[in-house]
């Protein structure tokens, strides 16, 4: 089949789908065709679908993040943005794990998604898996990158921070292999694999050359777990080996917390296994100001999935209205980035920062009292204060 | 028998070892016994009255840190005698950790520096540190971070216990490499000790007239291990209808703990999560140089700074900041119930550190102050 034939079936497919209930088969009968078309060179956006508009999977969530990702599609729907939406809800309470096949199936369709946090509730069963945990293996979105600024007009203790954390997303603690041999006595294991560690270093050390970035800092604690992270640091050290411009060095987890809290502008790219990247990410949201001001992205070798950095769900402020909007539009920003729509991203990036920081627009967790409505009502007016997006050229 | 002992020793020497083994047993049971409220009893004073103390220099800062603290010890006249033990961290034979453990039983009490852990060392030589607390199965490491006046920092007010789980968890040292290139790190979570942990914390809590117990776990994600964990907690809080029991996921935790650490009273945690929560919480307090920490067992304890710095780069410079180790010495003093003397030194610290406010390098003085400087004025000032 040429080119065209295999481009043409897949639209049709997928213009099939909203009537048919036969997507699952349409699914597998072209996604060879499709995914060898991705995996040929470096990777490339998802072909734009018929129209010219793109396709992204939107996974709600619970929490904040329905009422968050509405805003985000209203936001798109105002500023013209050439991105339609397939939602797919995920019900965090049920057993069954089809709904995050589904959603699972639809991010492979689509290549991209942007998605709310899904609760885990650690009283069900240990047999009910974490939906996010199953989204980010399934996919094999090995990369979690969060870049840590401070944003100007938000009052923090600290000043200046500019750094980019890159956190193994699939192994490490989070393997969820856990077992009771005998009452009373659990062991849990902590998976790292050379062939991981080899990766992320790989990704991280890329990303530093991409974003000419002096220093890569690997987070350990190889005094402790000699085998595990002692195998991590070694790969992080060969890797380390093919990037002379960069400097290569190490520091133990405990020590860079106790660093990050008192000198965080000598961190630059750090990269890390997955639980110690969880806290470190923690650690840098909160000095930057709080969750609800870091995107978040998540890196597989064929797929994106864009949300906010923390991964809150924010349960006891959902459906207030005082939600922070700025992580998820920085979220879907990235996302725009990502599938190369560069003008809309920097127009409402733009809106976003200057809400923030000229017009002082607060929302109640950055000390102010302004609503989430508030909030988009000026990234609006914003952005249409600054015209039409052909004549922005930042 | 154990004042014959402790006469003896100077004689005999290398010997004592056989004899605290043979006599090891009567003394052990006499300490062991821990009272009705589960206080455990100092060591009985020793011949005229004088307390021995083992003593590790450890490496890096340790050694002339505990130089300082026994210098200031016989300016101050305080009745403890030291035993020091020296352990090479360079070396693969057990042998030098184990004195220092037989000593420790011996004494019940100890003050210690860190000893390094070279991890490009091969995996079966173990972490001196790790062998001594698991030994002497010192399960609470307790580390009470409070702003000191004097020492300028981003966050004011903060008084945070900080009990962490000290011989478990992720710190097994169980590791193994089944296939090549696939390394699986074991995190053991038992219901004994946690419980164990749990009772601690919440009799730590009464005894100080704490109102609150947060639990800082990842039972999201490890449903089993830290889901153990958190429900042993929630079974001995139920047994402390005073007190107020929370729990928080370990990454909400540090970054409230950034934000707004104010909202947290006594936290209660396994060993992972309790090493990188003090480091956080000594950072807010102004840094590694201020904090002491205490190890306490059944039977023994053990002091030293909280989060445990070799500070190889500022070895023998004298610039290291004195006070966590001194205070930790402190803590031991009112161990051993010579409260009076603990009550005077920790006075003339603080005084220097607040009124007086001579500060090392690592407090952000612009001037680089010896902390022999800082010394002598706190001798000065505990006249």
């Amino acid at each position: 089949m040429s080119i065209a034939a295999r481009s043409a079936f897949f639209h049709f497919s997928t213009r099939l789908q909203p009537w048919t209930g036969l997507k699952s088969t349409a699914n597998n009968l072209k996604s060879p065709a499709v995914c060898c078309q991705r995996k040929k060179s470096s990777y490339t956006p998802p072909p734009a679908k018929y129209g010219g508009r793109h396709t992204v999977t939107l996974i709600p969530g619970d929490g904040i993040g329905p009422e968050l990702l509405n805003h985000v599609r209203e936001l798109f729907r105002f500023c013209c943005v050439p991105v339609d939406f397939e939602i797919v809800r995920v019900d965090s309470s049920a057993s069954s794990e089809d709904d995050i096949n589904n959603a699972v199936t639809a991010i492979k369709r689509n290549g991209v998604a942007l998605k709310g946090n899904i609760e885990t509730n650690h009283n069900l069963p240990p047999s009910h898996k974490s939906k996010n945990k199953l989204l980010r293996t399934s996919l094999d979105l090995y990369a979690n990158v969060m870049h840590c600024q401070s944003l100007p007009g938000v009052p923090t203790r600290h000043k200046d921070i500019d750094v980019v954390i890159i956190r193994e997303n699939t192994e490490g603690e989070y393997s969820s292999l856990e077992h009771e041999n005998v009452p009373g006595v659990v062991e849990s294991l902590k998976i790292i694999t050379r062939v991981n560690s080899l990766r992320i270093a790989e990704y991280a050390f890329n990303l530093a050359r991409e974003k000419g970035r002096r220093k890569v800092t690997a987070v350990h604690k190889a005094n402790i777990m000699k085998l595990g992270d002692g195998l991590f640091l070694q790969c992080c050290k060969e890797v380390a080996a093919g990037y002379p411009d960069i400097t290569f060095d190490n520091m133990i987890v405990d020590n860079t917390t106790m660093q990050l809290v008192s000198k965080p502008q000598q961190f630059d790219v750090m990269v890390m296994p997955n639980l110690y990247g969880n806290i470190v990410s923690n650690v840098c949201a909160g000095l930057v100001g709080g969750p609800g001001l870091v995107p978040g992205v998540n890196y597989g070798k064929d797929y994106a999935v864009f949300e906010t950095a923390t991964r809150n769900t924010g349960k006891s402020i959902a459906n207030k209205n005082i939600a922070n909007p700025t992580a998820t539009l920085l979220a879907s920003c990235l996302m725009l980035d990502h599938l190369k729509l560069h003008a809309y991203a920097r127009m409402i990036r733009k809106a976003v920062l200057k809400t923030l920081s000229e017009t002082q627009l607060h929302t109640a967790d950055l000390g102010g009292q302004g609503t989430t409505s508030e909030v988009l009502h000026s990234i609006m007016q914003e952005i249409q204060r600054g015209g039409p997006r052909t004549t922005e050229q930042i | 028998m154990a004042t014959l002992t402790k006469a003896l020793k100077p004689i005999l020497g290398r010997q004592l070892g056989n004899t605290a083994k043979v006599f090891g047993a009567s003394v052990n049971s006499q300490r062991g016994k821990p009272t009705y409220s589960g206080r455990i009893i100092p060591p009985p004073a020793k011949y005229g009255g004088r307390h021995t103390v083992t003593l590790i220099p450890g490496d890096g800062i340790g050694p002339e840190l505990l130089n300082h603290v026994r210098e200031l010890f016989r300016f101050s006249c305080v009745p403890v005698d030291f035993e020091v033990v020296h352990v090479d961290s360079a070396s693969t034979s057990e042998d030098d950790i184990n004195n220092a453990i037989t000593a420790i039983r011996r004494n019940g009490v100890a003050l210690k520096g860190n000893i390094e852990t070279n991890h490009t060392m091969p995996s079966n030589h173990k972490s001196r540190n790790n062998l001594l607390r698991t030994s002497l199965d010192l399960y609470a490491n307790v580390m009470h971070c409070q702003s000191l006046p004097g020492v300028q920092t981003r966050h004011k007010n903060i008084d945070i216990i900080i009990i962490r789980e000290n011989t478990e968890g992720e710190y097994s040292s169980l590791e193994h490499e089944s296939v090549s290139g696939v390394v699986e790190s074991l995190k053991i979570i038992t219901r004994n000790n946690s419980l164990r942990i749990a009772d601690y914390a919440f009799r730590l809590a009464r005894e100080k007239g704490r109102r609150r117990v947060t639990a800082v776990h990842k039972a999201n994600i490890m449903k089993l291990a830290d889901g153990l964990f958190l429900q042993c907690c929630k079974e001995v809080a139920s047994g402390y209808p005073d007190i107020e029991f929370d729990s928080m996921i370990v990454d909400n935790t540090t970054m409230q703990l950034v934000s707004k650490p104010h909202q947290f009273d006594v936290m209660v945690m396994p060993n992972l999560y309790g090493n990188v929560v003090s480091n956080v919480c000594a950072g807010l307090v102004g840094g590694p140089g201020l904090v002491p920490g205490a190890n306490y067992g059944r039977d023994y304890a053990v002091f030293e700074t909280a989060t445990r710095n070799t500070g190889k780069s500022i070895a023998n410079r004298n610039i290291a900041n004195p006070t966590a180790m001194l205070l930790a010495s402190c803590l031991m003093l009112d161990h051993l119930k010579l409260h009076d003397y603990a009550n005077m030194i920790r006075g003339a610290i603080l005084t220097t550190m607040n009124e007086t406010r001579l500060h090392t390098i690592d407090i952000g003085e612009s001037v680089s102050l010896h902390h022999c400087l800082l010394l002598k004025d706190i001798c000065t000032s505990s006249k």
